[in-house]
C-alpha cells in the first residue's frame, strides 16, 4: 500500500513533463477514464442507488413503517447474533493459525494454508448442504436419533429430550456462517505476520517476557490493523451471507430468518418497499464496511510512509 | 517438527493443535460428508444424477455465463485498474473504495437491486424494452449478475502489479524507438498476463458457485436459466439428498481444480514478477 501511494505520487509529479513515449496521449487518458468510470457507474453505483430509490419510492413514512416490523426486527437480531458468534470464533482461529504458520516451520505448512482457503472455493449452497448432510433428518445425526440400537442410548435419549435441532434452527445458521467466513481473518494475518518476521518476538523473549506477554505486548500491536481489517471483512460476509444460510434455515418467520433471508421473503411476496427497506439496512452495512476498510488502508499507508521517512 | 521445537518462541503445540482441530471440525469433516454420501450411491445412480438433461443444461448456463462474465471483467477490470493507478482524477480514492462493493454488499441485496434495474419496467430494462431486448429473466440477466460479483477479483489482482511496474522498462522501450502502443503491447501487457489470468480464474470460480445475486434476476427456468447451485437447492427441497449431493460433488471437484490452478497461477505470477 505504501508503494502505491509513493508510486502514484511519482506519477502525479511526473505526469506533466514526461515524454509522450512513456505516457499515454491525452485522448487515451480521457477515453479510458470515461470507459472505466462509465463501467463502474453502470455496474456498481447504479445497483446501490437503486436499493435506496426503491426503498424510498413511497416516501420516508412508508420506509420507516416497513422497517418497523417485528419479523424484520427479529431477523436483524438473529443476524447480529450470528455475526457475534461467527466473528470471534474465526478471530481466535485466525490468530492461532497465523501464529503457528508465520512463527514456525513444519512439514505440511503449505497444505495447511491451502486447506484454510478451501471454504472460499466452495459454493455457498454447498456450504449449507454439507451441514444438512451432517445434521439433517437424513443426515448422520438424524439417523442416530432414529437408530434402533444407538451406540450411546443415554445420549440419544438426552438429545431427543432436549429436542435437539441444528438444521432449520439457529445452530445450523451459525455453523454455516462460521464455515463461509472461516478464512477471512486467517488469510489477512498470515502474510502480514510472515513479512513482519520473528525478530521482535525473539527480542521480547530474550528480555524475559513470557509467551503470552510477548503476544499481547509485541505481536498484537504489530498486527492490530490487519486484524481489524480481517474482522471488518469477516463481519460483512457473516451478516450478509445468503446462500448457505438459505439452505439450513428453513425460512421460519420470526424464528430462523436472518436479514438477507427476510429480504428474499418480502421480495417474493411482492412487498417491494419493505424488501428494499430491509435491503437498505444491509446496503448501509456494506457502505460502512467500505469506509472502515478504506480508513484502515489509509492509516496503514500513512504509518508505512512515516516509517520509511524516519 | 524437530526444528520448530528448538524455536525459542512458545505456543507451537497449542496454536497448531487449535488450528487443526478447528479446521477439521468446521471444514474438513463437513466437506467429507458430501463425498461419503456419494460413496453410498452406485455408479449408475451417480451418473443419472449428474448427467440428466436438466443438470447438463444447468452446467451449460453456469459455465457459459461465468466464462462470459469473467472475460468481460478481464477487459474492464484491466481498464479500471490501469485508470486507478495511472491517471489521477478527483475522487479517485472514493472510486477505488467503491470497487470492493460486490465483496461488501450481501448477494441477496445485489440480486434484487439488479432485478429492479433490468426488469422490463426498471430503469435500464424500460430503456431496452422498446427494442425487444430483455435482460432480466434471461441468460443475459445471469451474465449481468455474475459480472457484478466478479469485477473486484480482476481489479484487485491486477492493480498491485500495475503499481509495481518499473517505469524504467517503459523508458528503455521508448528510448529504443518503440512507440507507446508497441510499449504497451510488448512491454507492459506481458507483465500483466499472469495476474490477469489469476483474476479471471478467481472471478470464474466465484461465478460458478454464485447463488444469491443470480436467483432473483435469472427467472430460474429449467433447461434455460437454472444455474447449478439453484438445482442443488431444488433437489434438496424435493428431499432428493443423493441427487443434490452428487451434483455438489461435481461442483466441489471443479472448484478444487480451479483452486489448484489459481495457486499455480499465483506462483507463476510471483516468479514472473520477481524476474
Amino acid at each position: 500500500m505504501a508503494s502505491s501511494v509513493v508510486s502514484s505520487l511519482q506519477h502525479a509529479a511526473a505526469a506533466g513533463h514526461r515524454p509522450l513515449a512513456t505516457r499515454d496521449a491525452d485522448w487515451v487518458r480521457y477515453t479510458l477514464t470515461a470507459v472505466a468510470l462509465g463501467f463502474l457507474a453502470l455496474f456498481l453505483l447504479l445497483p446501490l442507488v437503486a436499493v435506496f430509490a426503491e426503498a424510498f419510492r413511497r416516501g420516508i413514512g412508508a420506509y420507516f413503517t416497513a422497517l418497523n416490523d417485528p419479523d424484520g426486527m427479529h431477523a436483524l437480531k438473529l443476524t447480529l447474533l450470528t455475526a457475534a458468534i461467527a466473528v470471534p470464533a474465526n478471530l481466535v482461529f485466525g490468530v492461532s493459525a497465523a501464529w503457528c504458520i508465520a512463527k514456525f516451520n513444519f512439514p505440511g505448512k503449505s497444505l495447511l494454508i491451502t486447506l484454510i482457503d478451501l471454504p472460499f472455493a466452495v459454493s455457498p449452497v454447498i456450504s449449507g448442504l454439507i451441514f444438512v448432510l451432517l445434521f439433517g433428518a437424513q443426515g448422520w445425526l438424524g439417523h442416530y436419533l432414529d437408530a434402533e440400537n444407538p451406540a450411546l442410548p443415554w445420549l440419544q435419549a438426552w438429545l431427543i429430550e432436549q429436542d435437539f435441532k441444528v438444521i432449520f434452527a439457529v445452530p445450523g445458521i451459525v455453523l454455516a456462517t462460521v464455515f463461509v467466513t472461516f478464512p477471512f481473518i486467517a488469510r489477512e494475518l498470515i502474510p502480514l505476520m510472515q513479512t513482519q518476521g520473528n525478530d521482535e518476538e525473539y527480542a521480547a523473549i530474550t528480555l524475559g517476557a513470557s509467551g503470552w506477554q510477548t503476544f499481547w505486548r509485541v505481536t498484537l500491536p504489530n498486527i492490530k490493523w490487519g486484524l481489524f481489517y480481517g474482522v471488518i471483512l469477516c463481519n460483512a460476509r457473516a451478516m450478509g451471507e445468503f446462500g448457505a444460510v438459505s439452505v439450513v434455515s428453513g425460512h421460519i418467520r420470526g424464528q430462523t430468518n436472518t436479514l438477507p433471508l427476510h429480504v428474499e421473503i418480502l421480495y417474493n411476496e411482492y412487498q417491494f418497499v419493505a424488501a428494499f427497506a430491509a435491503a437498505s439496512i444491509l446496503a448501509l452495512l456494506a457502505l460502512v464496511t467500505l469506509v472502515l476498510k478504506s480508513l484502515v488502508e489509509w492509516a496503514h499507508a500513512r504509518r508505512h510512509a512515516a516509517d520509511a521517512a524516519s | 517438527m524437530s526444528r520448530s521445537h528448538r524455536s525459542v518462541i512458545p505456543g507451537f503445540g497449542l496454536s497448531l493443535g487449535l488450528t487443526i482441530t478447528y479446521l477439521s471440525l468446521i471444514v474438513l469433516l463437513p466437506l467429507s460428508a458430501a463425498f461419503i454420501k456419494t460413496l453410498g450411491m452406485t455408479w449408475e445412480e451417480f451418473w443419472t444424477a449428474v448427467g440428466s438433461p436438466r443438470v447438463i443444461a444447468s452446467y451449460r448456463i453456469s459455465f457459459l455465463a461465468s466464462f462470459a462474465a469473467a472475460s468481460v471483467n478481464c477487459v474492464f477490470g484491466l481498464i479500471v485498474a490501469w485508470v486507478l493507478v495511472r491517471y489521477p482524477f478527483p475522487g479517485r480514492k472514493i472510486v477505488d473504495a467503491l470497487v470492493d462493493l460486490p465483496f461488501a454488499l450481501p448477494t441477496a441485496v445485489a440480486g434484487i437491486a439488479l432485478t429492479a434495474l433490468y426488469a422490463p419496467n426498471g430503469w435500464i430494462g424500460s430503456l431496452l424494452a422498446p427494442y425487444g431486448i430483455k435482460i432480466a429473466f434471461t441468460e443475459i440477466g445471469v451474465f449481468i449478475a455474475l459480472t457484478f460479483i466478479g469485477l473486484p477479483f480482476v481489479v484487485r489482482t491486477v492493480q498491485p502489479i500495475i503499481e509495481e511496474l518499473e517505469p524504467e522498462f517503459e523508458e528503455a522501450s521508448a528510448s529504443l524507438g518503440a512507440n507507446r502502443w508497441q510499449t504497451i503491447r510488448r512491454v507492459i501487457l506481458p507483465q500483466l498476463v499472469p495476474a490477469l489470468l489469476t483474476g479471471f480464474a478467481m472471478a470464474f470460480a466465484r461465478a460458478l458457485g454464485e447463488y444469491g445475486s443470480v436467483v432473483f434476476i435469472s427467472g430460474n427456468m429449467p433447461m434455460r436459466t437454472e444455474i447449478t447451485p439453484l438445482l442443488i437447492i431444488t433437489k434438496l427441497e424435493q428431499y432428493d439428498y443423493k441427487g443434490a449431493t452428487a451434483i455438489a460433488v461435481v461442483m466441489l471437484v471443479t472448484s478444487f481444480t480451479l483452486l489448484l490452478l489459481i495457486n499455480l497461477l499465483q506462483k507463476w505470477s510471483r516468479r514472473h514478477h520477481a524476474v
